[in-house]
């Protein structure tokens, strides 16, 4: 459609379109000077460069008529400033001994990966965060599949009041994690709040204490989770319900399939996509689970997660590098599951 | 009565059962019961808002602002009151002092500001860089995207302490550009991937007629290609106003005293106070900051859900 396939400018040569030129040279001054300047004035020197190889990319889009560059080119601008640039100097902290509240810096290689990895209380510690983490992942996922797949199917037909109906069940998403925390700990207070009081009313004994042990804890972290974003999964089965033809339907009543094969065969297939995608996102957002633990446990009874690690680590006792460290080994657990999820759902589709 | 209500239903638009894939008034009865009772977190907080602190704390819990003429007993009736909705923006610190502006006025102003013109940004940026993907695709398009979708994987912390270090360097610590721009950044890969595949749905063959009339690409987009997905526009917003709006960890870190948000100061409000957690004051912040969001969603649903089905599902 677009003459996208003109000469490209040689790599020798210095042309103001010569981005791939430009990425070399940006990336060799940046780490230069993120070597050998202090962290201030690397940032503007890093900042300089990234705003050649933008312009080079743009001049070069321009020349060659490239309007999917230029298109694009405000979003990637965007994305690279607040996402991956700050992933990459993350990164390269992560190899380094840096504590935001000191000023020196010094370069140790794998050293925070080691420690974290083999260290004899650090390793304990970041293996008890892990499985405490993948045991919310899978609670609170399957809690939310489960509970959104089935209002979907409350919600698929058309009834009369079904739009104010289905606002009521949508609201929850809608809270910020703050005022669910502080909902949730209003009703598991001990003293007025109303599980216990249900609980005393019902059998009787002194007031109920939720979170006193971890099954407790992790429940109340689960039901409050899974009550927030059991609706978001809810919006995308129900999309999918809501999409399938109705002839289908009105065959299969004349043939007098029986509803348990008429999902299977006519609204599974619908519905499939959107459930896989709902999983991809909810699992993702789970393995990141840390207001909530902050506002409803702060973390006692053993309910730490490894997110909730990281911002304690980063964040409260300072030690920037390390908690950079412990967050690619968690991104690196998130990016083998996706991809692991990714092909085992791609190859089921193949198969189909 | 039965006949009265049903023609005043249908007058907004709501039909009887009648065929496949439609269901009666048995129906409303069960999903009531069953929406009421996954409101109910909600509906006693909004309830609790018009409480005062002793009847917030009562033992046994009292629901109800009137009897009901006689049906209630008196022990779970509380006196209705508006003076949480009051304090929220200004009430006396200590007993007997003047009241004070709690700064609330600016906070709901900012969350509002911020996550409207970050949405708005991040639809505008996103949708052209949507129709980029879709129409003039790159060498390497699809691994744009997956890089596109990995930053939405990454827990936010990975990205917060650059992001953090590289704001006090340029000065935009605390300040609107800073937090407005990087909520832009948060919003832009779903909004790409939500409007790329609103795109890809579009018949190629009425943009091809027009260019054949002579049409500029820019009129090929304006006059064609976005009247079509303006579902998508509005359901990407929906979804992008309810993520920014209630983001709590970025906000935290990256606002200052002026640009500060709702869900930051209500944390605040639930740490600090001294004489224990205000329960109704929270719940009164909580009831007006959903408020806005609730009303959007509710004019926005049906888009909503075509924009969700339209995007996502494939045939």
């Amino acid at each position: 459609m677009s003459p996208v396939d003109e000469q490209q400018p040689q790599f020798g040569t210095l042309a103001p379109d010569n981005w791939k030129l430009a990425i070399v040279v940006g990336l060799a001054v940046s780490a230069l000077a993120i070597l050998s300047l202090p962290v201030k004035d690397s940032f503007w020197v890093t900042g300089a460069m990234v705003a050649m190889v933008a312009a080079a990319f743009v001049v070069n889009a321009y020349r060659r008529h490239y309007y999917g560059g230029l298109l694009v080119s405000p979003a990637i601008a965007v994305l690279f400033v607040m996402n991956i640039f700050p992933l990459l100097w993350s990164l390269g902290l992560s190899f380094f001994a840096y504590q935001s509240n000191q000023q020196n810096i010094r370069f140790i290689g794998l050293h925070n990966y080691e420690q974290l990895l083999t260290n004899d209380l650090k390793a304990p510690e970041l293996w008890g965060n892990l499985t405490n983490t993948a045991m919310f992942v899978v609670l609170t996922v399957t809690a939310q599949m489960i509970v959104g797949f089935l209002l979907a199917v409350l919600f698929a037909k058309q009834f009369p009041l079904r739009r104010y109906l289905l606002i009521l069940v949508l609201t929850p998403m809608m809270l910020s994690v703050v005022a669910v925390g502080v909902f949730f700990s209003y009703y598991y207070d001990p003293t007025f709040g109303l599980l216990s009081q249900a609980i005393k009313a019902w059998a009787g004994g002194e007031q109920f204490i939720l979170m006193s042990n971890k099954a407790g804890a992790v429940a109340g972290i689960v039901f409050a989770d899974a009550w927030m974003w059991s609706p978001f999964v809810m919006l995308l089965v129900l999309a999918g319900l809501v999409s399938v033809p109705k002839y289908l339907y009105e065959a299969a009543a004349i043939d007098r399939v029986s509803s348990w094969r008429r999902f299977w065969s006519i609204t599974f297939p619908y519905i499939r996509g959107l459930l896989m995608l709902a999983l991809l996102f909810r699992t993702i957002e789970a393995f990141k689970l840390a207001d909530l633990v902050i506002l409803l446990t702060k973390g006692a009874n053993d309910t730490m997660t490894i997110s909730y690690h990281v911002i304690r680590i980063a964040n409260e006792q300072n030690k920037t590098s390390e908690g950079a460290a412990l967050s690619y080994l968690l991104l690196f657990v998130v990016i083998v599951l996706t991809n692991l999820y990714l092909y085992i759902a791609n190859r089921r589709a193949r198969g189909n | 009565m039965a006949e009265a209500t049903t023609t005043f239903w249908e007058r907004l638009g709501l039909r009887k059962a009648s065929g496949v894939g439609e269901a009666g008034w048995g129906q409303t009865l069960f999903a009531a019961v069953i929406s009421l009772i996954y409101f109910l977190p909600v509906l006693l907080f909004i309830v609790t808002s018009f409480k005062l602190q002793t009847e917030a704390l009562a033992v046994p819990p009292k629901f109800f602002p009137t009897s009901f003429f006689g049906l209630i007993l008196d022990q779970y009736i509380f006196s209705p009151t508006l003076a949480n909705f009051t304090s929220v923006f200004s009430r006396a610190y200590t007993a007997g002092a003047a009241a004070e502006s709690t700064g609330f006025d600016r906070f709901f102003f900012n969350s509002i500001f911020i996550a409207s013109t970050s949405v708005l940004l991040a639809l505008v940026i996103g949708t052209l860089a949507a129709y980029g993907f879709s129409r003039y695709p790159l060498r390497g398009n699809d691994t744009y995207l997956f890089i596109i979708l990995t930053t939405r994987m990454l827990p936010a912390i990975v990205v917060i302490i650059p992001v953090i270090l590289m704001f006090r360097v340029a000065g935009l610590a605390g300040s609107y550009p800073g937090i407005i721009f990087l909520y832009t950044a948060f919003n832009l890969p779903f909004t790409i991937w939500m409007m790329k595949s609103f795109f890809d749905e579009l018949s190629p063959d009425v943009e091809d007629a027009a260019r054949i009339d002579g049409s500029s690409e820019t009129r090929v987009f304006f006059k064609i290609c976005l009247p079509q997905v303006l579902a998508g526009l509005a359901a990407t917003f929906v979804f992008g106003l309810i993520l920014t709006w209630n983001e709590f960890l970025f906000a935290l870190l990256l606002t200052g005293v002026d640009t500060r948000t709702v869900p930051v100061a209500l944390n605040q409000a639930v740490a600090g106070g001294g004489i224990g957690v205000l329960w109704g004051l929270l719940a009164a912040i909580e009831t007006l900051f959903l408020i806005p969001v609730f009303l959007v969603t509710f004019f926005l649903q049906n888009q909503l859900l075509r924009g969700v089905t339209f995007g996502t599902v494939k045939r």
